[in-house]
């Protein structure tokens, strides 16, 4: 089976994040395969094991999200990365993303798509439900469970209260994979190593005969805002009593939480 | 990191994060209890197995992943952001245990002894130092006399790293009378009649890696288990030395970057007249010098890696590089535990931990004083 999983790089969940202008501040961000993107690699990878095949990454990106997704992806199973990269694509909105991606995954030939259920930057979990309408294929999103005997597929979705839905049907069809379908595994020195000499094929809209009208923003980004600073904290004094009565009044006057 | 793009490739990046996110998983959050415990649960060997860790530096003809001094040094660099230098070490014994069988190239010994190593199941660890030599390498008197088709095997060895729980030590003895050109290295299973645990050490620092003094008595170990050549064994210890010197280096590097991390991140929340202490200018001029400290260490110790990785043998500038990172480790870490105040002396911070266990490096693997030697040495002195 042919696997496709879209993947995009995101700062690392441990990076300050700070607003300036209408983005972020990149200096001395540590860029890494989204998380949950990481699930969908892991699932599509664990998959041809089980069932031969190969998995195809595939990102819109400028140079900069290889390397990420060499030692998050190349180096962990996957066979090659198609990179889109094009100028146009610069201001995409969620749609041109989704246009360009389906277009190569469908020239690629791929019989399935795994992607993560949001990115851990953007949060808007739209390119994969868009990229399945795309292609015509149905959408499973938020999966905790996956099994597929290489036509059919049942995956399981945690739904609201904790109530488990069982999802049936046959491929192709793209999945968005959620925390707790399973670990994505640790890079090995040898398929680092591999890892390097891997193909990574660079498209242009040309390539999977888009132009730049088709990916035009329908929809921008106009503003960012940090979450307002919390306020300093306060230090009681007194006896234990004294401040156990001032943090009553507090909690009940100005926090206003009893 | 991009400071280093010209040393470091995607491979040796790939290598530190995958050993970071082991160490944030599987050491960081019991690095506490183990160290006070002083020891670490053995399953933690299979999984960094698991993780490909414990097979990086050793080539794939000995069944390990191959990698370079530098792969190593990012593993040391990754694994020690569990803030247990003792589990590092105590994970790590088979880096000095191993080479000198692995460097036999014997298939039976390879099968037998570093596989079950590369796959966490059995623990190795190097004995070279004694209770009455430990610079002076040519005054170790373990002797092993030939006796059939057996080697017998009498005498001490201490400070031994994993030396408790190992399953097979990789011994410096003594079967010749030339102080030099009469050691060979014998390797010794540790279920061997004679052979016992005679004290398990307790130390300043690395608390989580045992810590043992060895005894043999009588033991009798098969002629097949001489590593390499009779006479042979202070050249292999030689020429194994550049690497663990080389990983001492990089203990310091990592000791100092944490210690430095901690400090900072303390520096910017602790309030004092009125401010955080990082507002104030001599903690802004402390932390700017550790930073410099830092990044010099690394620097060194990163190029000496690199031009081994590109074959060059640099007796000097390993020496350097142990010496530099083990003294910036010191310095750094007395500093952080000065800006952290009364908390940098308490147990429960890290770098109250890192102090202890750094004063380690400038001792272990040949210390200062024979590294100056060395250093001399090369510059015709
Ligand atoms: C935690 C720990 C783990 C260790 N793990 C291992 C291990 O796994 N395997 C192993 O074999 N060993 C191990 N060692 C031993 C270590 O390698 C030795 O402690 C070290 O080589 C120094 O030897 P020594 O302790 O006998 O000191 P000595 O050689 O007695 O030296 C004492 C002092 O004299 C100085 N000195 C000695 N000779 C000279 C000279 N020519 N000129 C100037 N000064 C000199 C030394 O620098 C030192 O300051 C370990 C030690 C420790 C503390």
């Amino acid at each position: 089976m042919k696997i496709g999983v879209c993947a995009k790089v995101t700062p690392d969940t441990g990076a300050q994040i700070k607003v300036v202008g209408n983005g972020i501040d990149t200096a001395g961000i540590k860029w890494v395969v989204n998380p949950y993107d990481a699930y969908a690699i892991e699932e599509a990878v664990k998959t041809v094991e089980n069932h031969g095949g190969s998995v195809h990454l595939f990102t819109v990106g400028d140079d900069s999200v290889v390397a990420p997704l060499r030692a998050g992806g190349l180096a962990v199973g996957g066979e090659d990365l198609t990179q889109i990269s094009d100028a146009a694509l610069n201001d995409a909105d969620s749609l041109g993303v989704a246009k360009a991606l389906a277009a190569s995954l469908k020239a690629a030939g791929v019989e399935a798509v795994f992607a993560g259920k949001e990115s851990v930057d953007g949060v808007s979990s739209q390119v994969p439900a868009m990229v399945a309408e795309l292609l015509g294929w149905p959408l499973v999103s938020i999966v905790t469970g996956f099994e597929t005997d290489g036509s059919t597929f049942k995956a399981t979705r945690e739904i609201g209260g904790g109530v488990v839905e069982v999802v049936s049907g046959s491929l192709p069809a793209v999945f968005t994979c959620d925390k707790g379908l399973n670990t994505p595994r640790y890079a090995k020195l040898p398929q680092i190593m591999k890892a390097k000499r891997k193909k990574v094929i660079k498209q242009d809209l040309a390539a999977i005969g888009l132009s730049a009208a088709d990916v035009a923003p329908k929809a921008t980004e106009s503003n960012f805002s940090e979450p307002a600073a919390r306020p300093a904290g306060r230090m009681l004094s007194g006896s234990v009593q004294e401040q156990a009565k001032e943090l009553v009044h507090l909690l009940r006057n100005e926090a206003k939480v009893l | 990191m991009e400071f280093f793009d010209n040393l470091l490739d995607e491979t040796h990046t790939t290598v530190r994060d995958m050993a970071r996110r082991f160490a944030e998983e599987h050491i960081r959050p019991h690095a506490e209890a183990w160290e006070e415990s002083g020891t670490f649960p053995r399953e933690l060997y299979p999984k960094a197995a698991e993780a490909g860790i414990l097979s990086i530096g050793v080539p794939e003809q000995a069944g390990g992943s191959g990698g370079g001094a530098l792969h190593q040094v990012m593993v040391i660099e990754g694994l020690m952001r569990g803030t247990s230098a003792g589990v590092v070490a105590g994970l790590g014994s088979l880096g000095i245990g191993l080479p000198a069988v692995w460097q036999t190239e014997r298939a039976d010994l390879i099968d037998r002894y570093v596989r079950p190593c590369l796959t966490g199941e059995r623990i190795s660890c190097l004995a070279i130092t004694e209770p009455g030599t430990g610079s002076d390498v040519a005054g170790v008197r373990t002797k092993a006399v030939r006796d059939g088709s057996d080697w017998v095997v009498s005498g001490s060895k201490m400070f031994i790293t994993s030396g408790v729980r190992a399953d097979f030590i990789t011994t410096l003895v003594r079967t010749g009378d030339d102080p030099h050109g009469g050691l060979s290295f014998l390797l010794i299973e540790a279920d061997r009649p004679g052979v016992s645990v005679s004290r398990a050490l307790r130390k300043t620092g690395w608390w989580a890696s045992d810590t043992a003094e060895l005894s043999f008595d009588a033991v009798r170990v098969p002629e097949g288990n001489l590593l390499g050549e009779e006479g042979e064994g202070f050249l292999t210890l030689m020429r194994n030395f550049q690497l663990e010197r080389l990983a001492l280096a990089a203990y310091g590097v990592a000791t100092a970057q944490i210690a430095l991390d901690e400090a900072m991140a303390y520096t910017k929340q602790r309030k004092a007249f009125g401010r955080s202490l990082s507002r104030f200018q001599i903690t802004k001029h402390k932390l700017a010098e550790m930073a410099t400290a830092v990044l010099t260490a690394r620097t060194l110790t990163y190029q000496v890696a690199h031009r081994m990785d590109a074959g060059d043998y640099l007796i000097g500038e390993v020496s350097m590089a142990k010496n530099v990172a083990a003294k910036t480790a010191i310095d750094v870490c007395y500093d952080a535990v000065q800006l952290l105040g009364g908390m940098g002396y308490m147990r429960e911070s890290v770098v109250e931990r890192l102090s202890r266990d750094a004063r380690l490096l400038p001792i272990g693997g040949g210390t200062q004083e024979i590294m100056r030697e060395i250093i001399a040495k090369e510059m015709g002195l």
